[in-house]
């Protein structure tokens, strides 16, 4: 027999002054996000005319896909006319293989830091984080005197060189701290079992990494694409990225200003981090959770 | 002939000296255990042997063979650790023959082996499964499979039992015994469960502070430790002590402290009594009696009791005696109450003596 009184689950009030603070807080916050987001889509979905109207929320009356036709085919970058697919693929070849070969060294660099300890290897843990401090701009001029002297400079390699090398103290972080928080004695186990560096690095901790790998793609993946800096300086006219060609379409000086046209390119440079945000929004989470808890 | 052999070994983690010049040996089939208290260095040798870490100084020797350089793989050992290290993405089966696979044994090799030791463990069932699925018990004897199945001379276990329940950690404890018999293997086994030790080992050797203290059969360690250090170590409730002086009147050796005198006509002096040294008297609590039997022994008094723990089979009472802690085990069916005065006698044969100085046994 039940008392009177409470008894079972507490009962949670949904209008309480908590949650209207909570979601007033959040819905204000999305506004504020969405706005400029909806603004560009309306935009670029609009002709000229329609824009000269200034009426910027406002649906488009009219809805037409040539402004993304042309900023993908044909709008001017500088010289050419040959629109943001030109700077995609650029961008695609400097970001798959700098992620890929920077994600390669950083998981072995972790990988060996956290459980082949060598003599100095505190110190050269020490001073790999310590470049990850360094204002890159100091570097700027140096790499480009190394580059040239290499033979690299304004070439694909170079850039995807620097992005690299700028990757590493990060990612080496990421993955040796990720490695830390596995048991040394599982380690210790495959040893005694006879697997060396590579195959302990393969058999055992790669399958059991997923989660931290996901995280360094993400970073990478975003912050290669994002550039502007490093492709401006180091990639040479010819492999400009994509972010350094919609500069160039937006801040062209000749003819009216097609604002559809820039927006439509605008949301085609963002939308690869964007879908992999969307995609791997809980993985990313996990990932960076799973750093913090012991395996 | 001797498994494992260690001759002066020494390892420092930078200016810390873990193990000072350690030597020991264990014979063939024989089950060692290392017992000793927190951060003395029973996991350290244990990564010596196994070839986990690289010795600064001194040899390890098993099977006659001179493995102090060798790869862990190469040494003929087998570990098992007490966070089970199964190696989580793979399933039980994969976990077993992780090893053999390195090794690069014909498949059917493998599948034999796997089948043994599964079958000897009792976990055939569970081959399919991974490390996740399992309780705690299930893990750790996956664990033992995974060194079993390598075939090796010498088993290692680092607290293979002390993460389990301790119904399970008796179960446990069985069947490893029951393993060694019929194995024969030699294993070294560190712990700091006194019964875990005392109930398996042939042999146990007492650490502290990186040096090994005794090395003895668990009645020797029992009843005739070396120095106070193990006396005090081994036995729970700890065996009672009272400081005083060795004296000899009539031909007769006697321990003297506050306002209390012990005849020692029983017991066997491991070094020249010396008139007038300061030494400590031990007597462990399950030796001493009460009520009718005190009457017929030796050493009597009567002391007052403080406290009574009934703690199933026994009962622990304690009390003072001779200006110090004094505790003793009677049979639980003794009818006792606190403030009660009560007849106990002893017999010096039992006892331990240490020299005050240097702690070694009188
Ligand atoms: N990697 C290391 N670096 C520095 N000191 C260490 C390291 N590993 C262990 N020690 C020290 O060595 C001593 C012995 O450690 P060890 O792990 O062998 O103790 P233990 O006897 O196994 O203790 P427990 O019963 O708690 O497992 C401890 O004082 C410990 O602090
Ligand atoms: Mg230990």
């Amino acid at each position: 027999m039940l008392e009177a009184g409470p008894h079972g689950t507490k009962p949670r009030r949904i209008v309480s002054p908590h949650n209207i603070m909570l979601y007033g807080f959040l819905i204000v916050a999305a506004l504020y996000w969405l706005l400029p987001l909806y603004v560009m889509v309306v935009t670029s979905l609009k002709g000229m005319p329609e824009i000269r109207l200034g009426n910027i929320f406002a649906p488009p009356v009219e809805v037409t896909f040539a402004p993304w036709a042309k900023a993908w085919d044909s709008a001017c970058t500088g010289l050419y006319c040959e629109g943001l697919k030109v700077g995609f693929w650029n961008s695609i070849r400097i970001l798959v293989p700098s992620v890929v070969i920077s994600i390669v060294i950083a998981s072995v660099n972790g990988y060996a830091l956290s459980f082949w300890r060598f003599k100095g290897s505190e110190v050269f843990f020490t001073i790999l984080i310590f470049g990850a401090f360094i204002p890159y701009q100091v570097l700027i001029y140096p790499l480009v005197i190394i580059l040239r002297e290499l033979g690299l400079f304004s070439t694909l390699g170079g850039v995807i060189l620097v992005h690299t090398i700028f990757g590493m103290p990060i990612l080496t972080l990421l993955f040796r701290n990720y490695f830390a928080s596995v048991p040394v004695e599982l380690f210790k186990a495959a040893r005694v079992d006879g697997a060396g560096f590579w195959r302990i690095f393969f058999q055992i901790m790669l399958p059991m990494s997923l989660p931290i790998f996901v995280v360094a793609i993400i970073l990478q993946v975003t912050g290669i694409w994002n550039d502007f800096l490093f492709g401006v300086i180091y990639a040479g006219t010819r492999n400009f990225p994509m972010t350094v060609q919609l500069n160039n379409i937006v801040n062209s000086t000749q003819g009216v200003k097609e604002y559809n046209v820039n927006m439509a390119a605008t949301l085609l440079t963002g939308a690869l981090p964007l879908i992999v945000y969307f995609i791997s929004g809980k993985l990313f989470v996990r990932g960076i959770a799973a750093g913090a808890v012991k395996g | 002939m001797s498994s494992v052999v260690i001759n002066e070994l020494s390892l420092n983690f930078g200016n810390v000296e873990v193990l000072k010049s350690l030597n020991l040996d264990v014979a063939e089939g024989e089950f060692l255990v290392l017992l000793g208290p927190s951060g003395c260095g029973k996991s350290t040798l244990l990564n010596c042997i196994a070839g986990l870490l690289d010795v600064s100084a001194g040899q390890v020797i098993i099977n006659g063979i001179n493995v102090t350089w060798e790869e862990p793989k190469d040494r003929g050992i087998g570990m098992v650790f007490q966070s089970y290290a199964l190696y989580p993405q793979m399933t039980v089966e994969k976990n077993l023959s992780f090893g053999l696979r390195v090794a690069g044994l014909p498949r059917k090799e493998i599948r034999d082996r796997v089948d043994r030791a599964a079958e000897i463990l009792q976990i055939g069932a569970l081959l399919k499964r991974k490390p996740g699925a399992l309780s705690g018990g299930q893990r750790q004897r996956v664990a033992i499979g995974r060194a079993l199945v390598r075939d090796v001379d010498v088993f290692l276990f680092d607290e293979p039992l002390s993460n389990l329940d301790a119904k399970l950690r008796t179960d446990l404890r069985v069947e490893l015994k029951r393993l060694h018999q019929r194995l024969g293997n030699t294993m070294i086994y560190v712990t700091h469960d006194q019964i875990e030790a005392l109930t398996l080992a042939d042999r146990i050797a007492i650490m502290k502070d990186g040096l090994i203290q005794q090395l003895d059969t668990p009645l020797g360690i029992y009843n005739r430790p070396e120095n106070r250090f193990v006396a005090g170590f081994i036995g729970s409730p700890g065996m009672n002590f009272m400081q005083g002086l060795l004296e000899c009147s009539d031909d007769q050796w006697q321990f003297s402290t506050e306002g209390l005198t012990m005849s020692l006509q029983d017991y066997q002096f491991t070094r020249e009594p010396v008139q007038g040294t300061p030494v400590e008297f031990g007597i462990r609590p399950e030796h001493i009696l009460i009520g009718d039997n005190a009457a017929s022994q030796p050493i009597q008094s009567v002391i007052d009791i403080e406290l009574i723990e009934p703690m199933g089979a026994d009962t622990v009472v304690w009390s003072k005696l001779g200006g110090s802690s004094f505790t003793l085990r009677v049979d639980s069916e003794a009818v006792l109450s606190k403030d009660q005065s009560l007849p106990v006698g002893f017999s010096a044969a039992r006892a331990s003596i240490f020299s005050s100085a240097d702690g070694l046994r009188v």
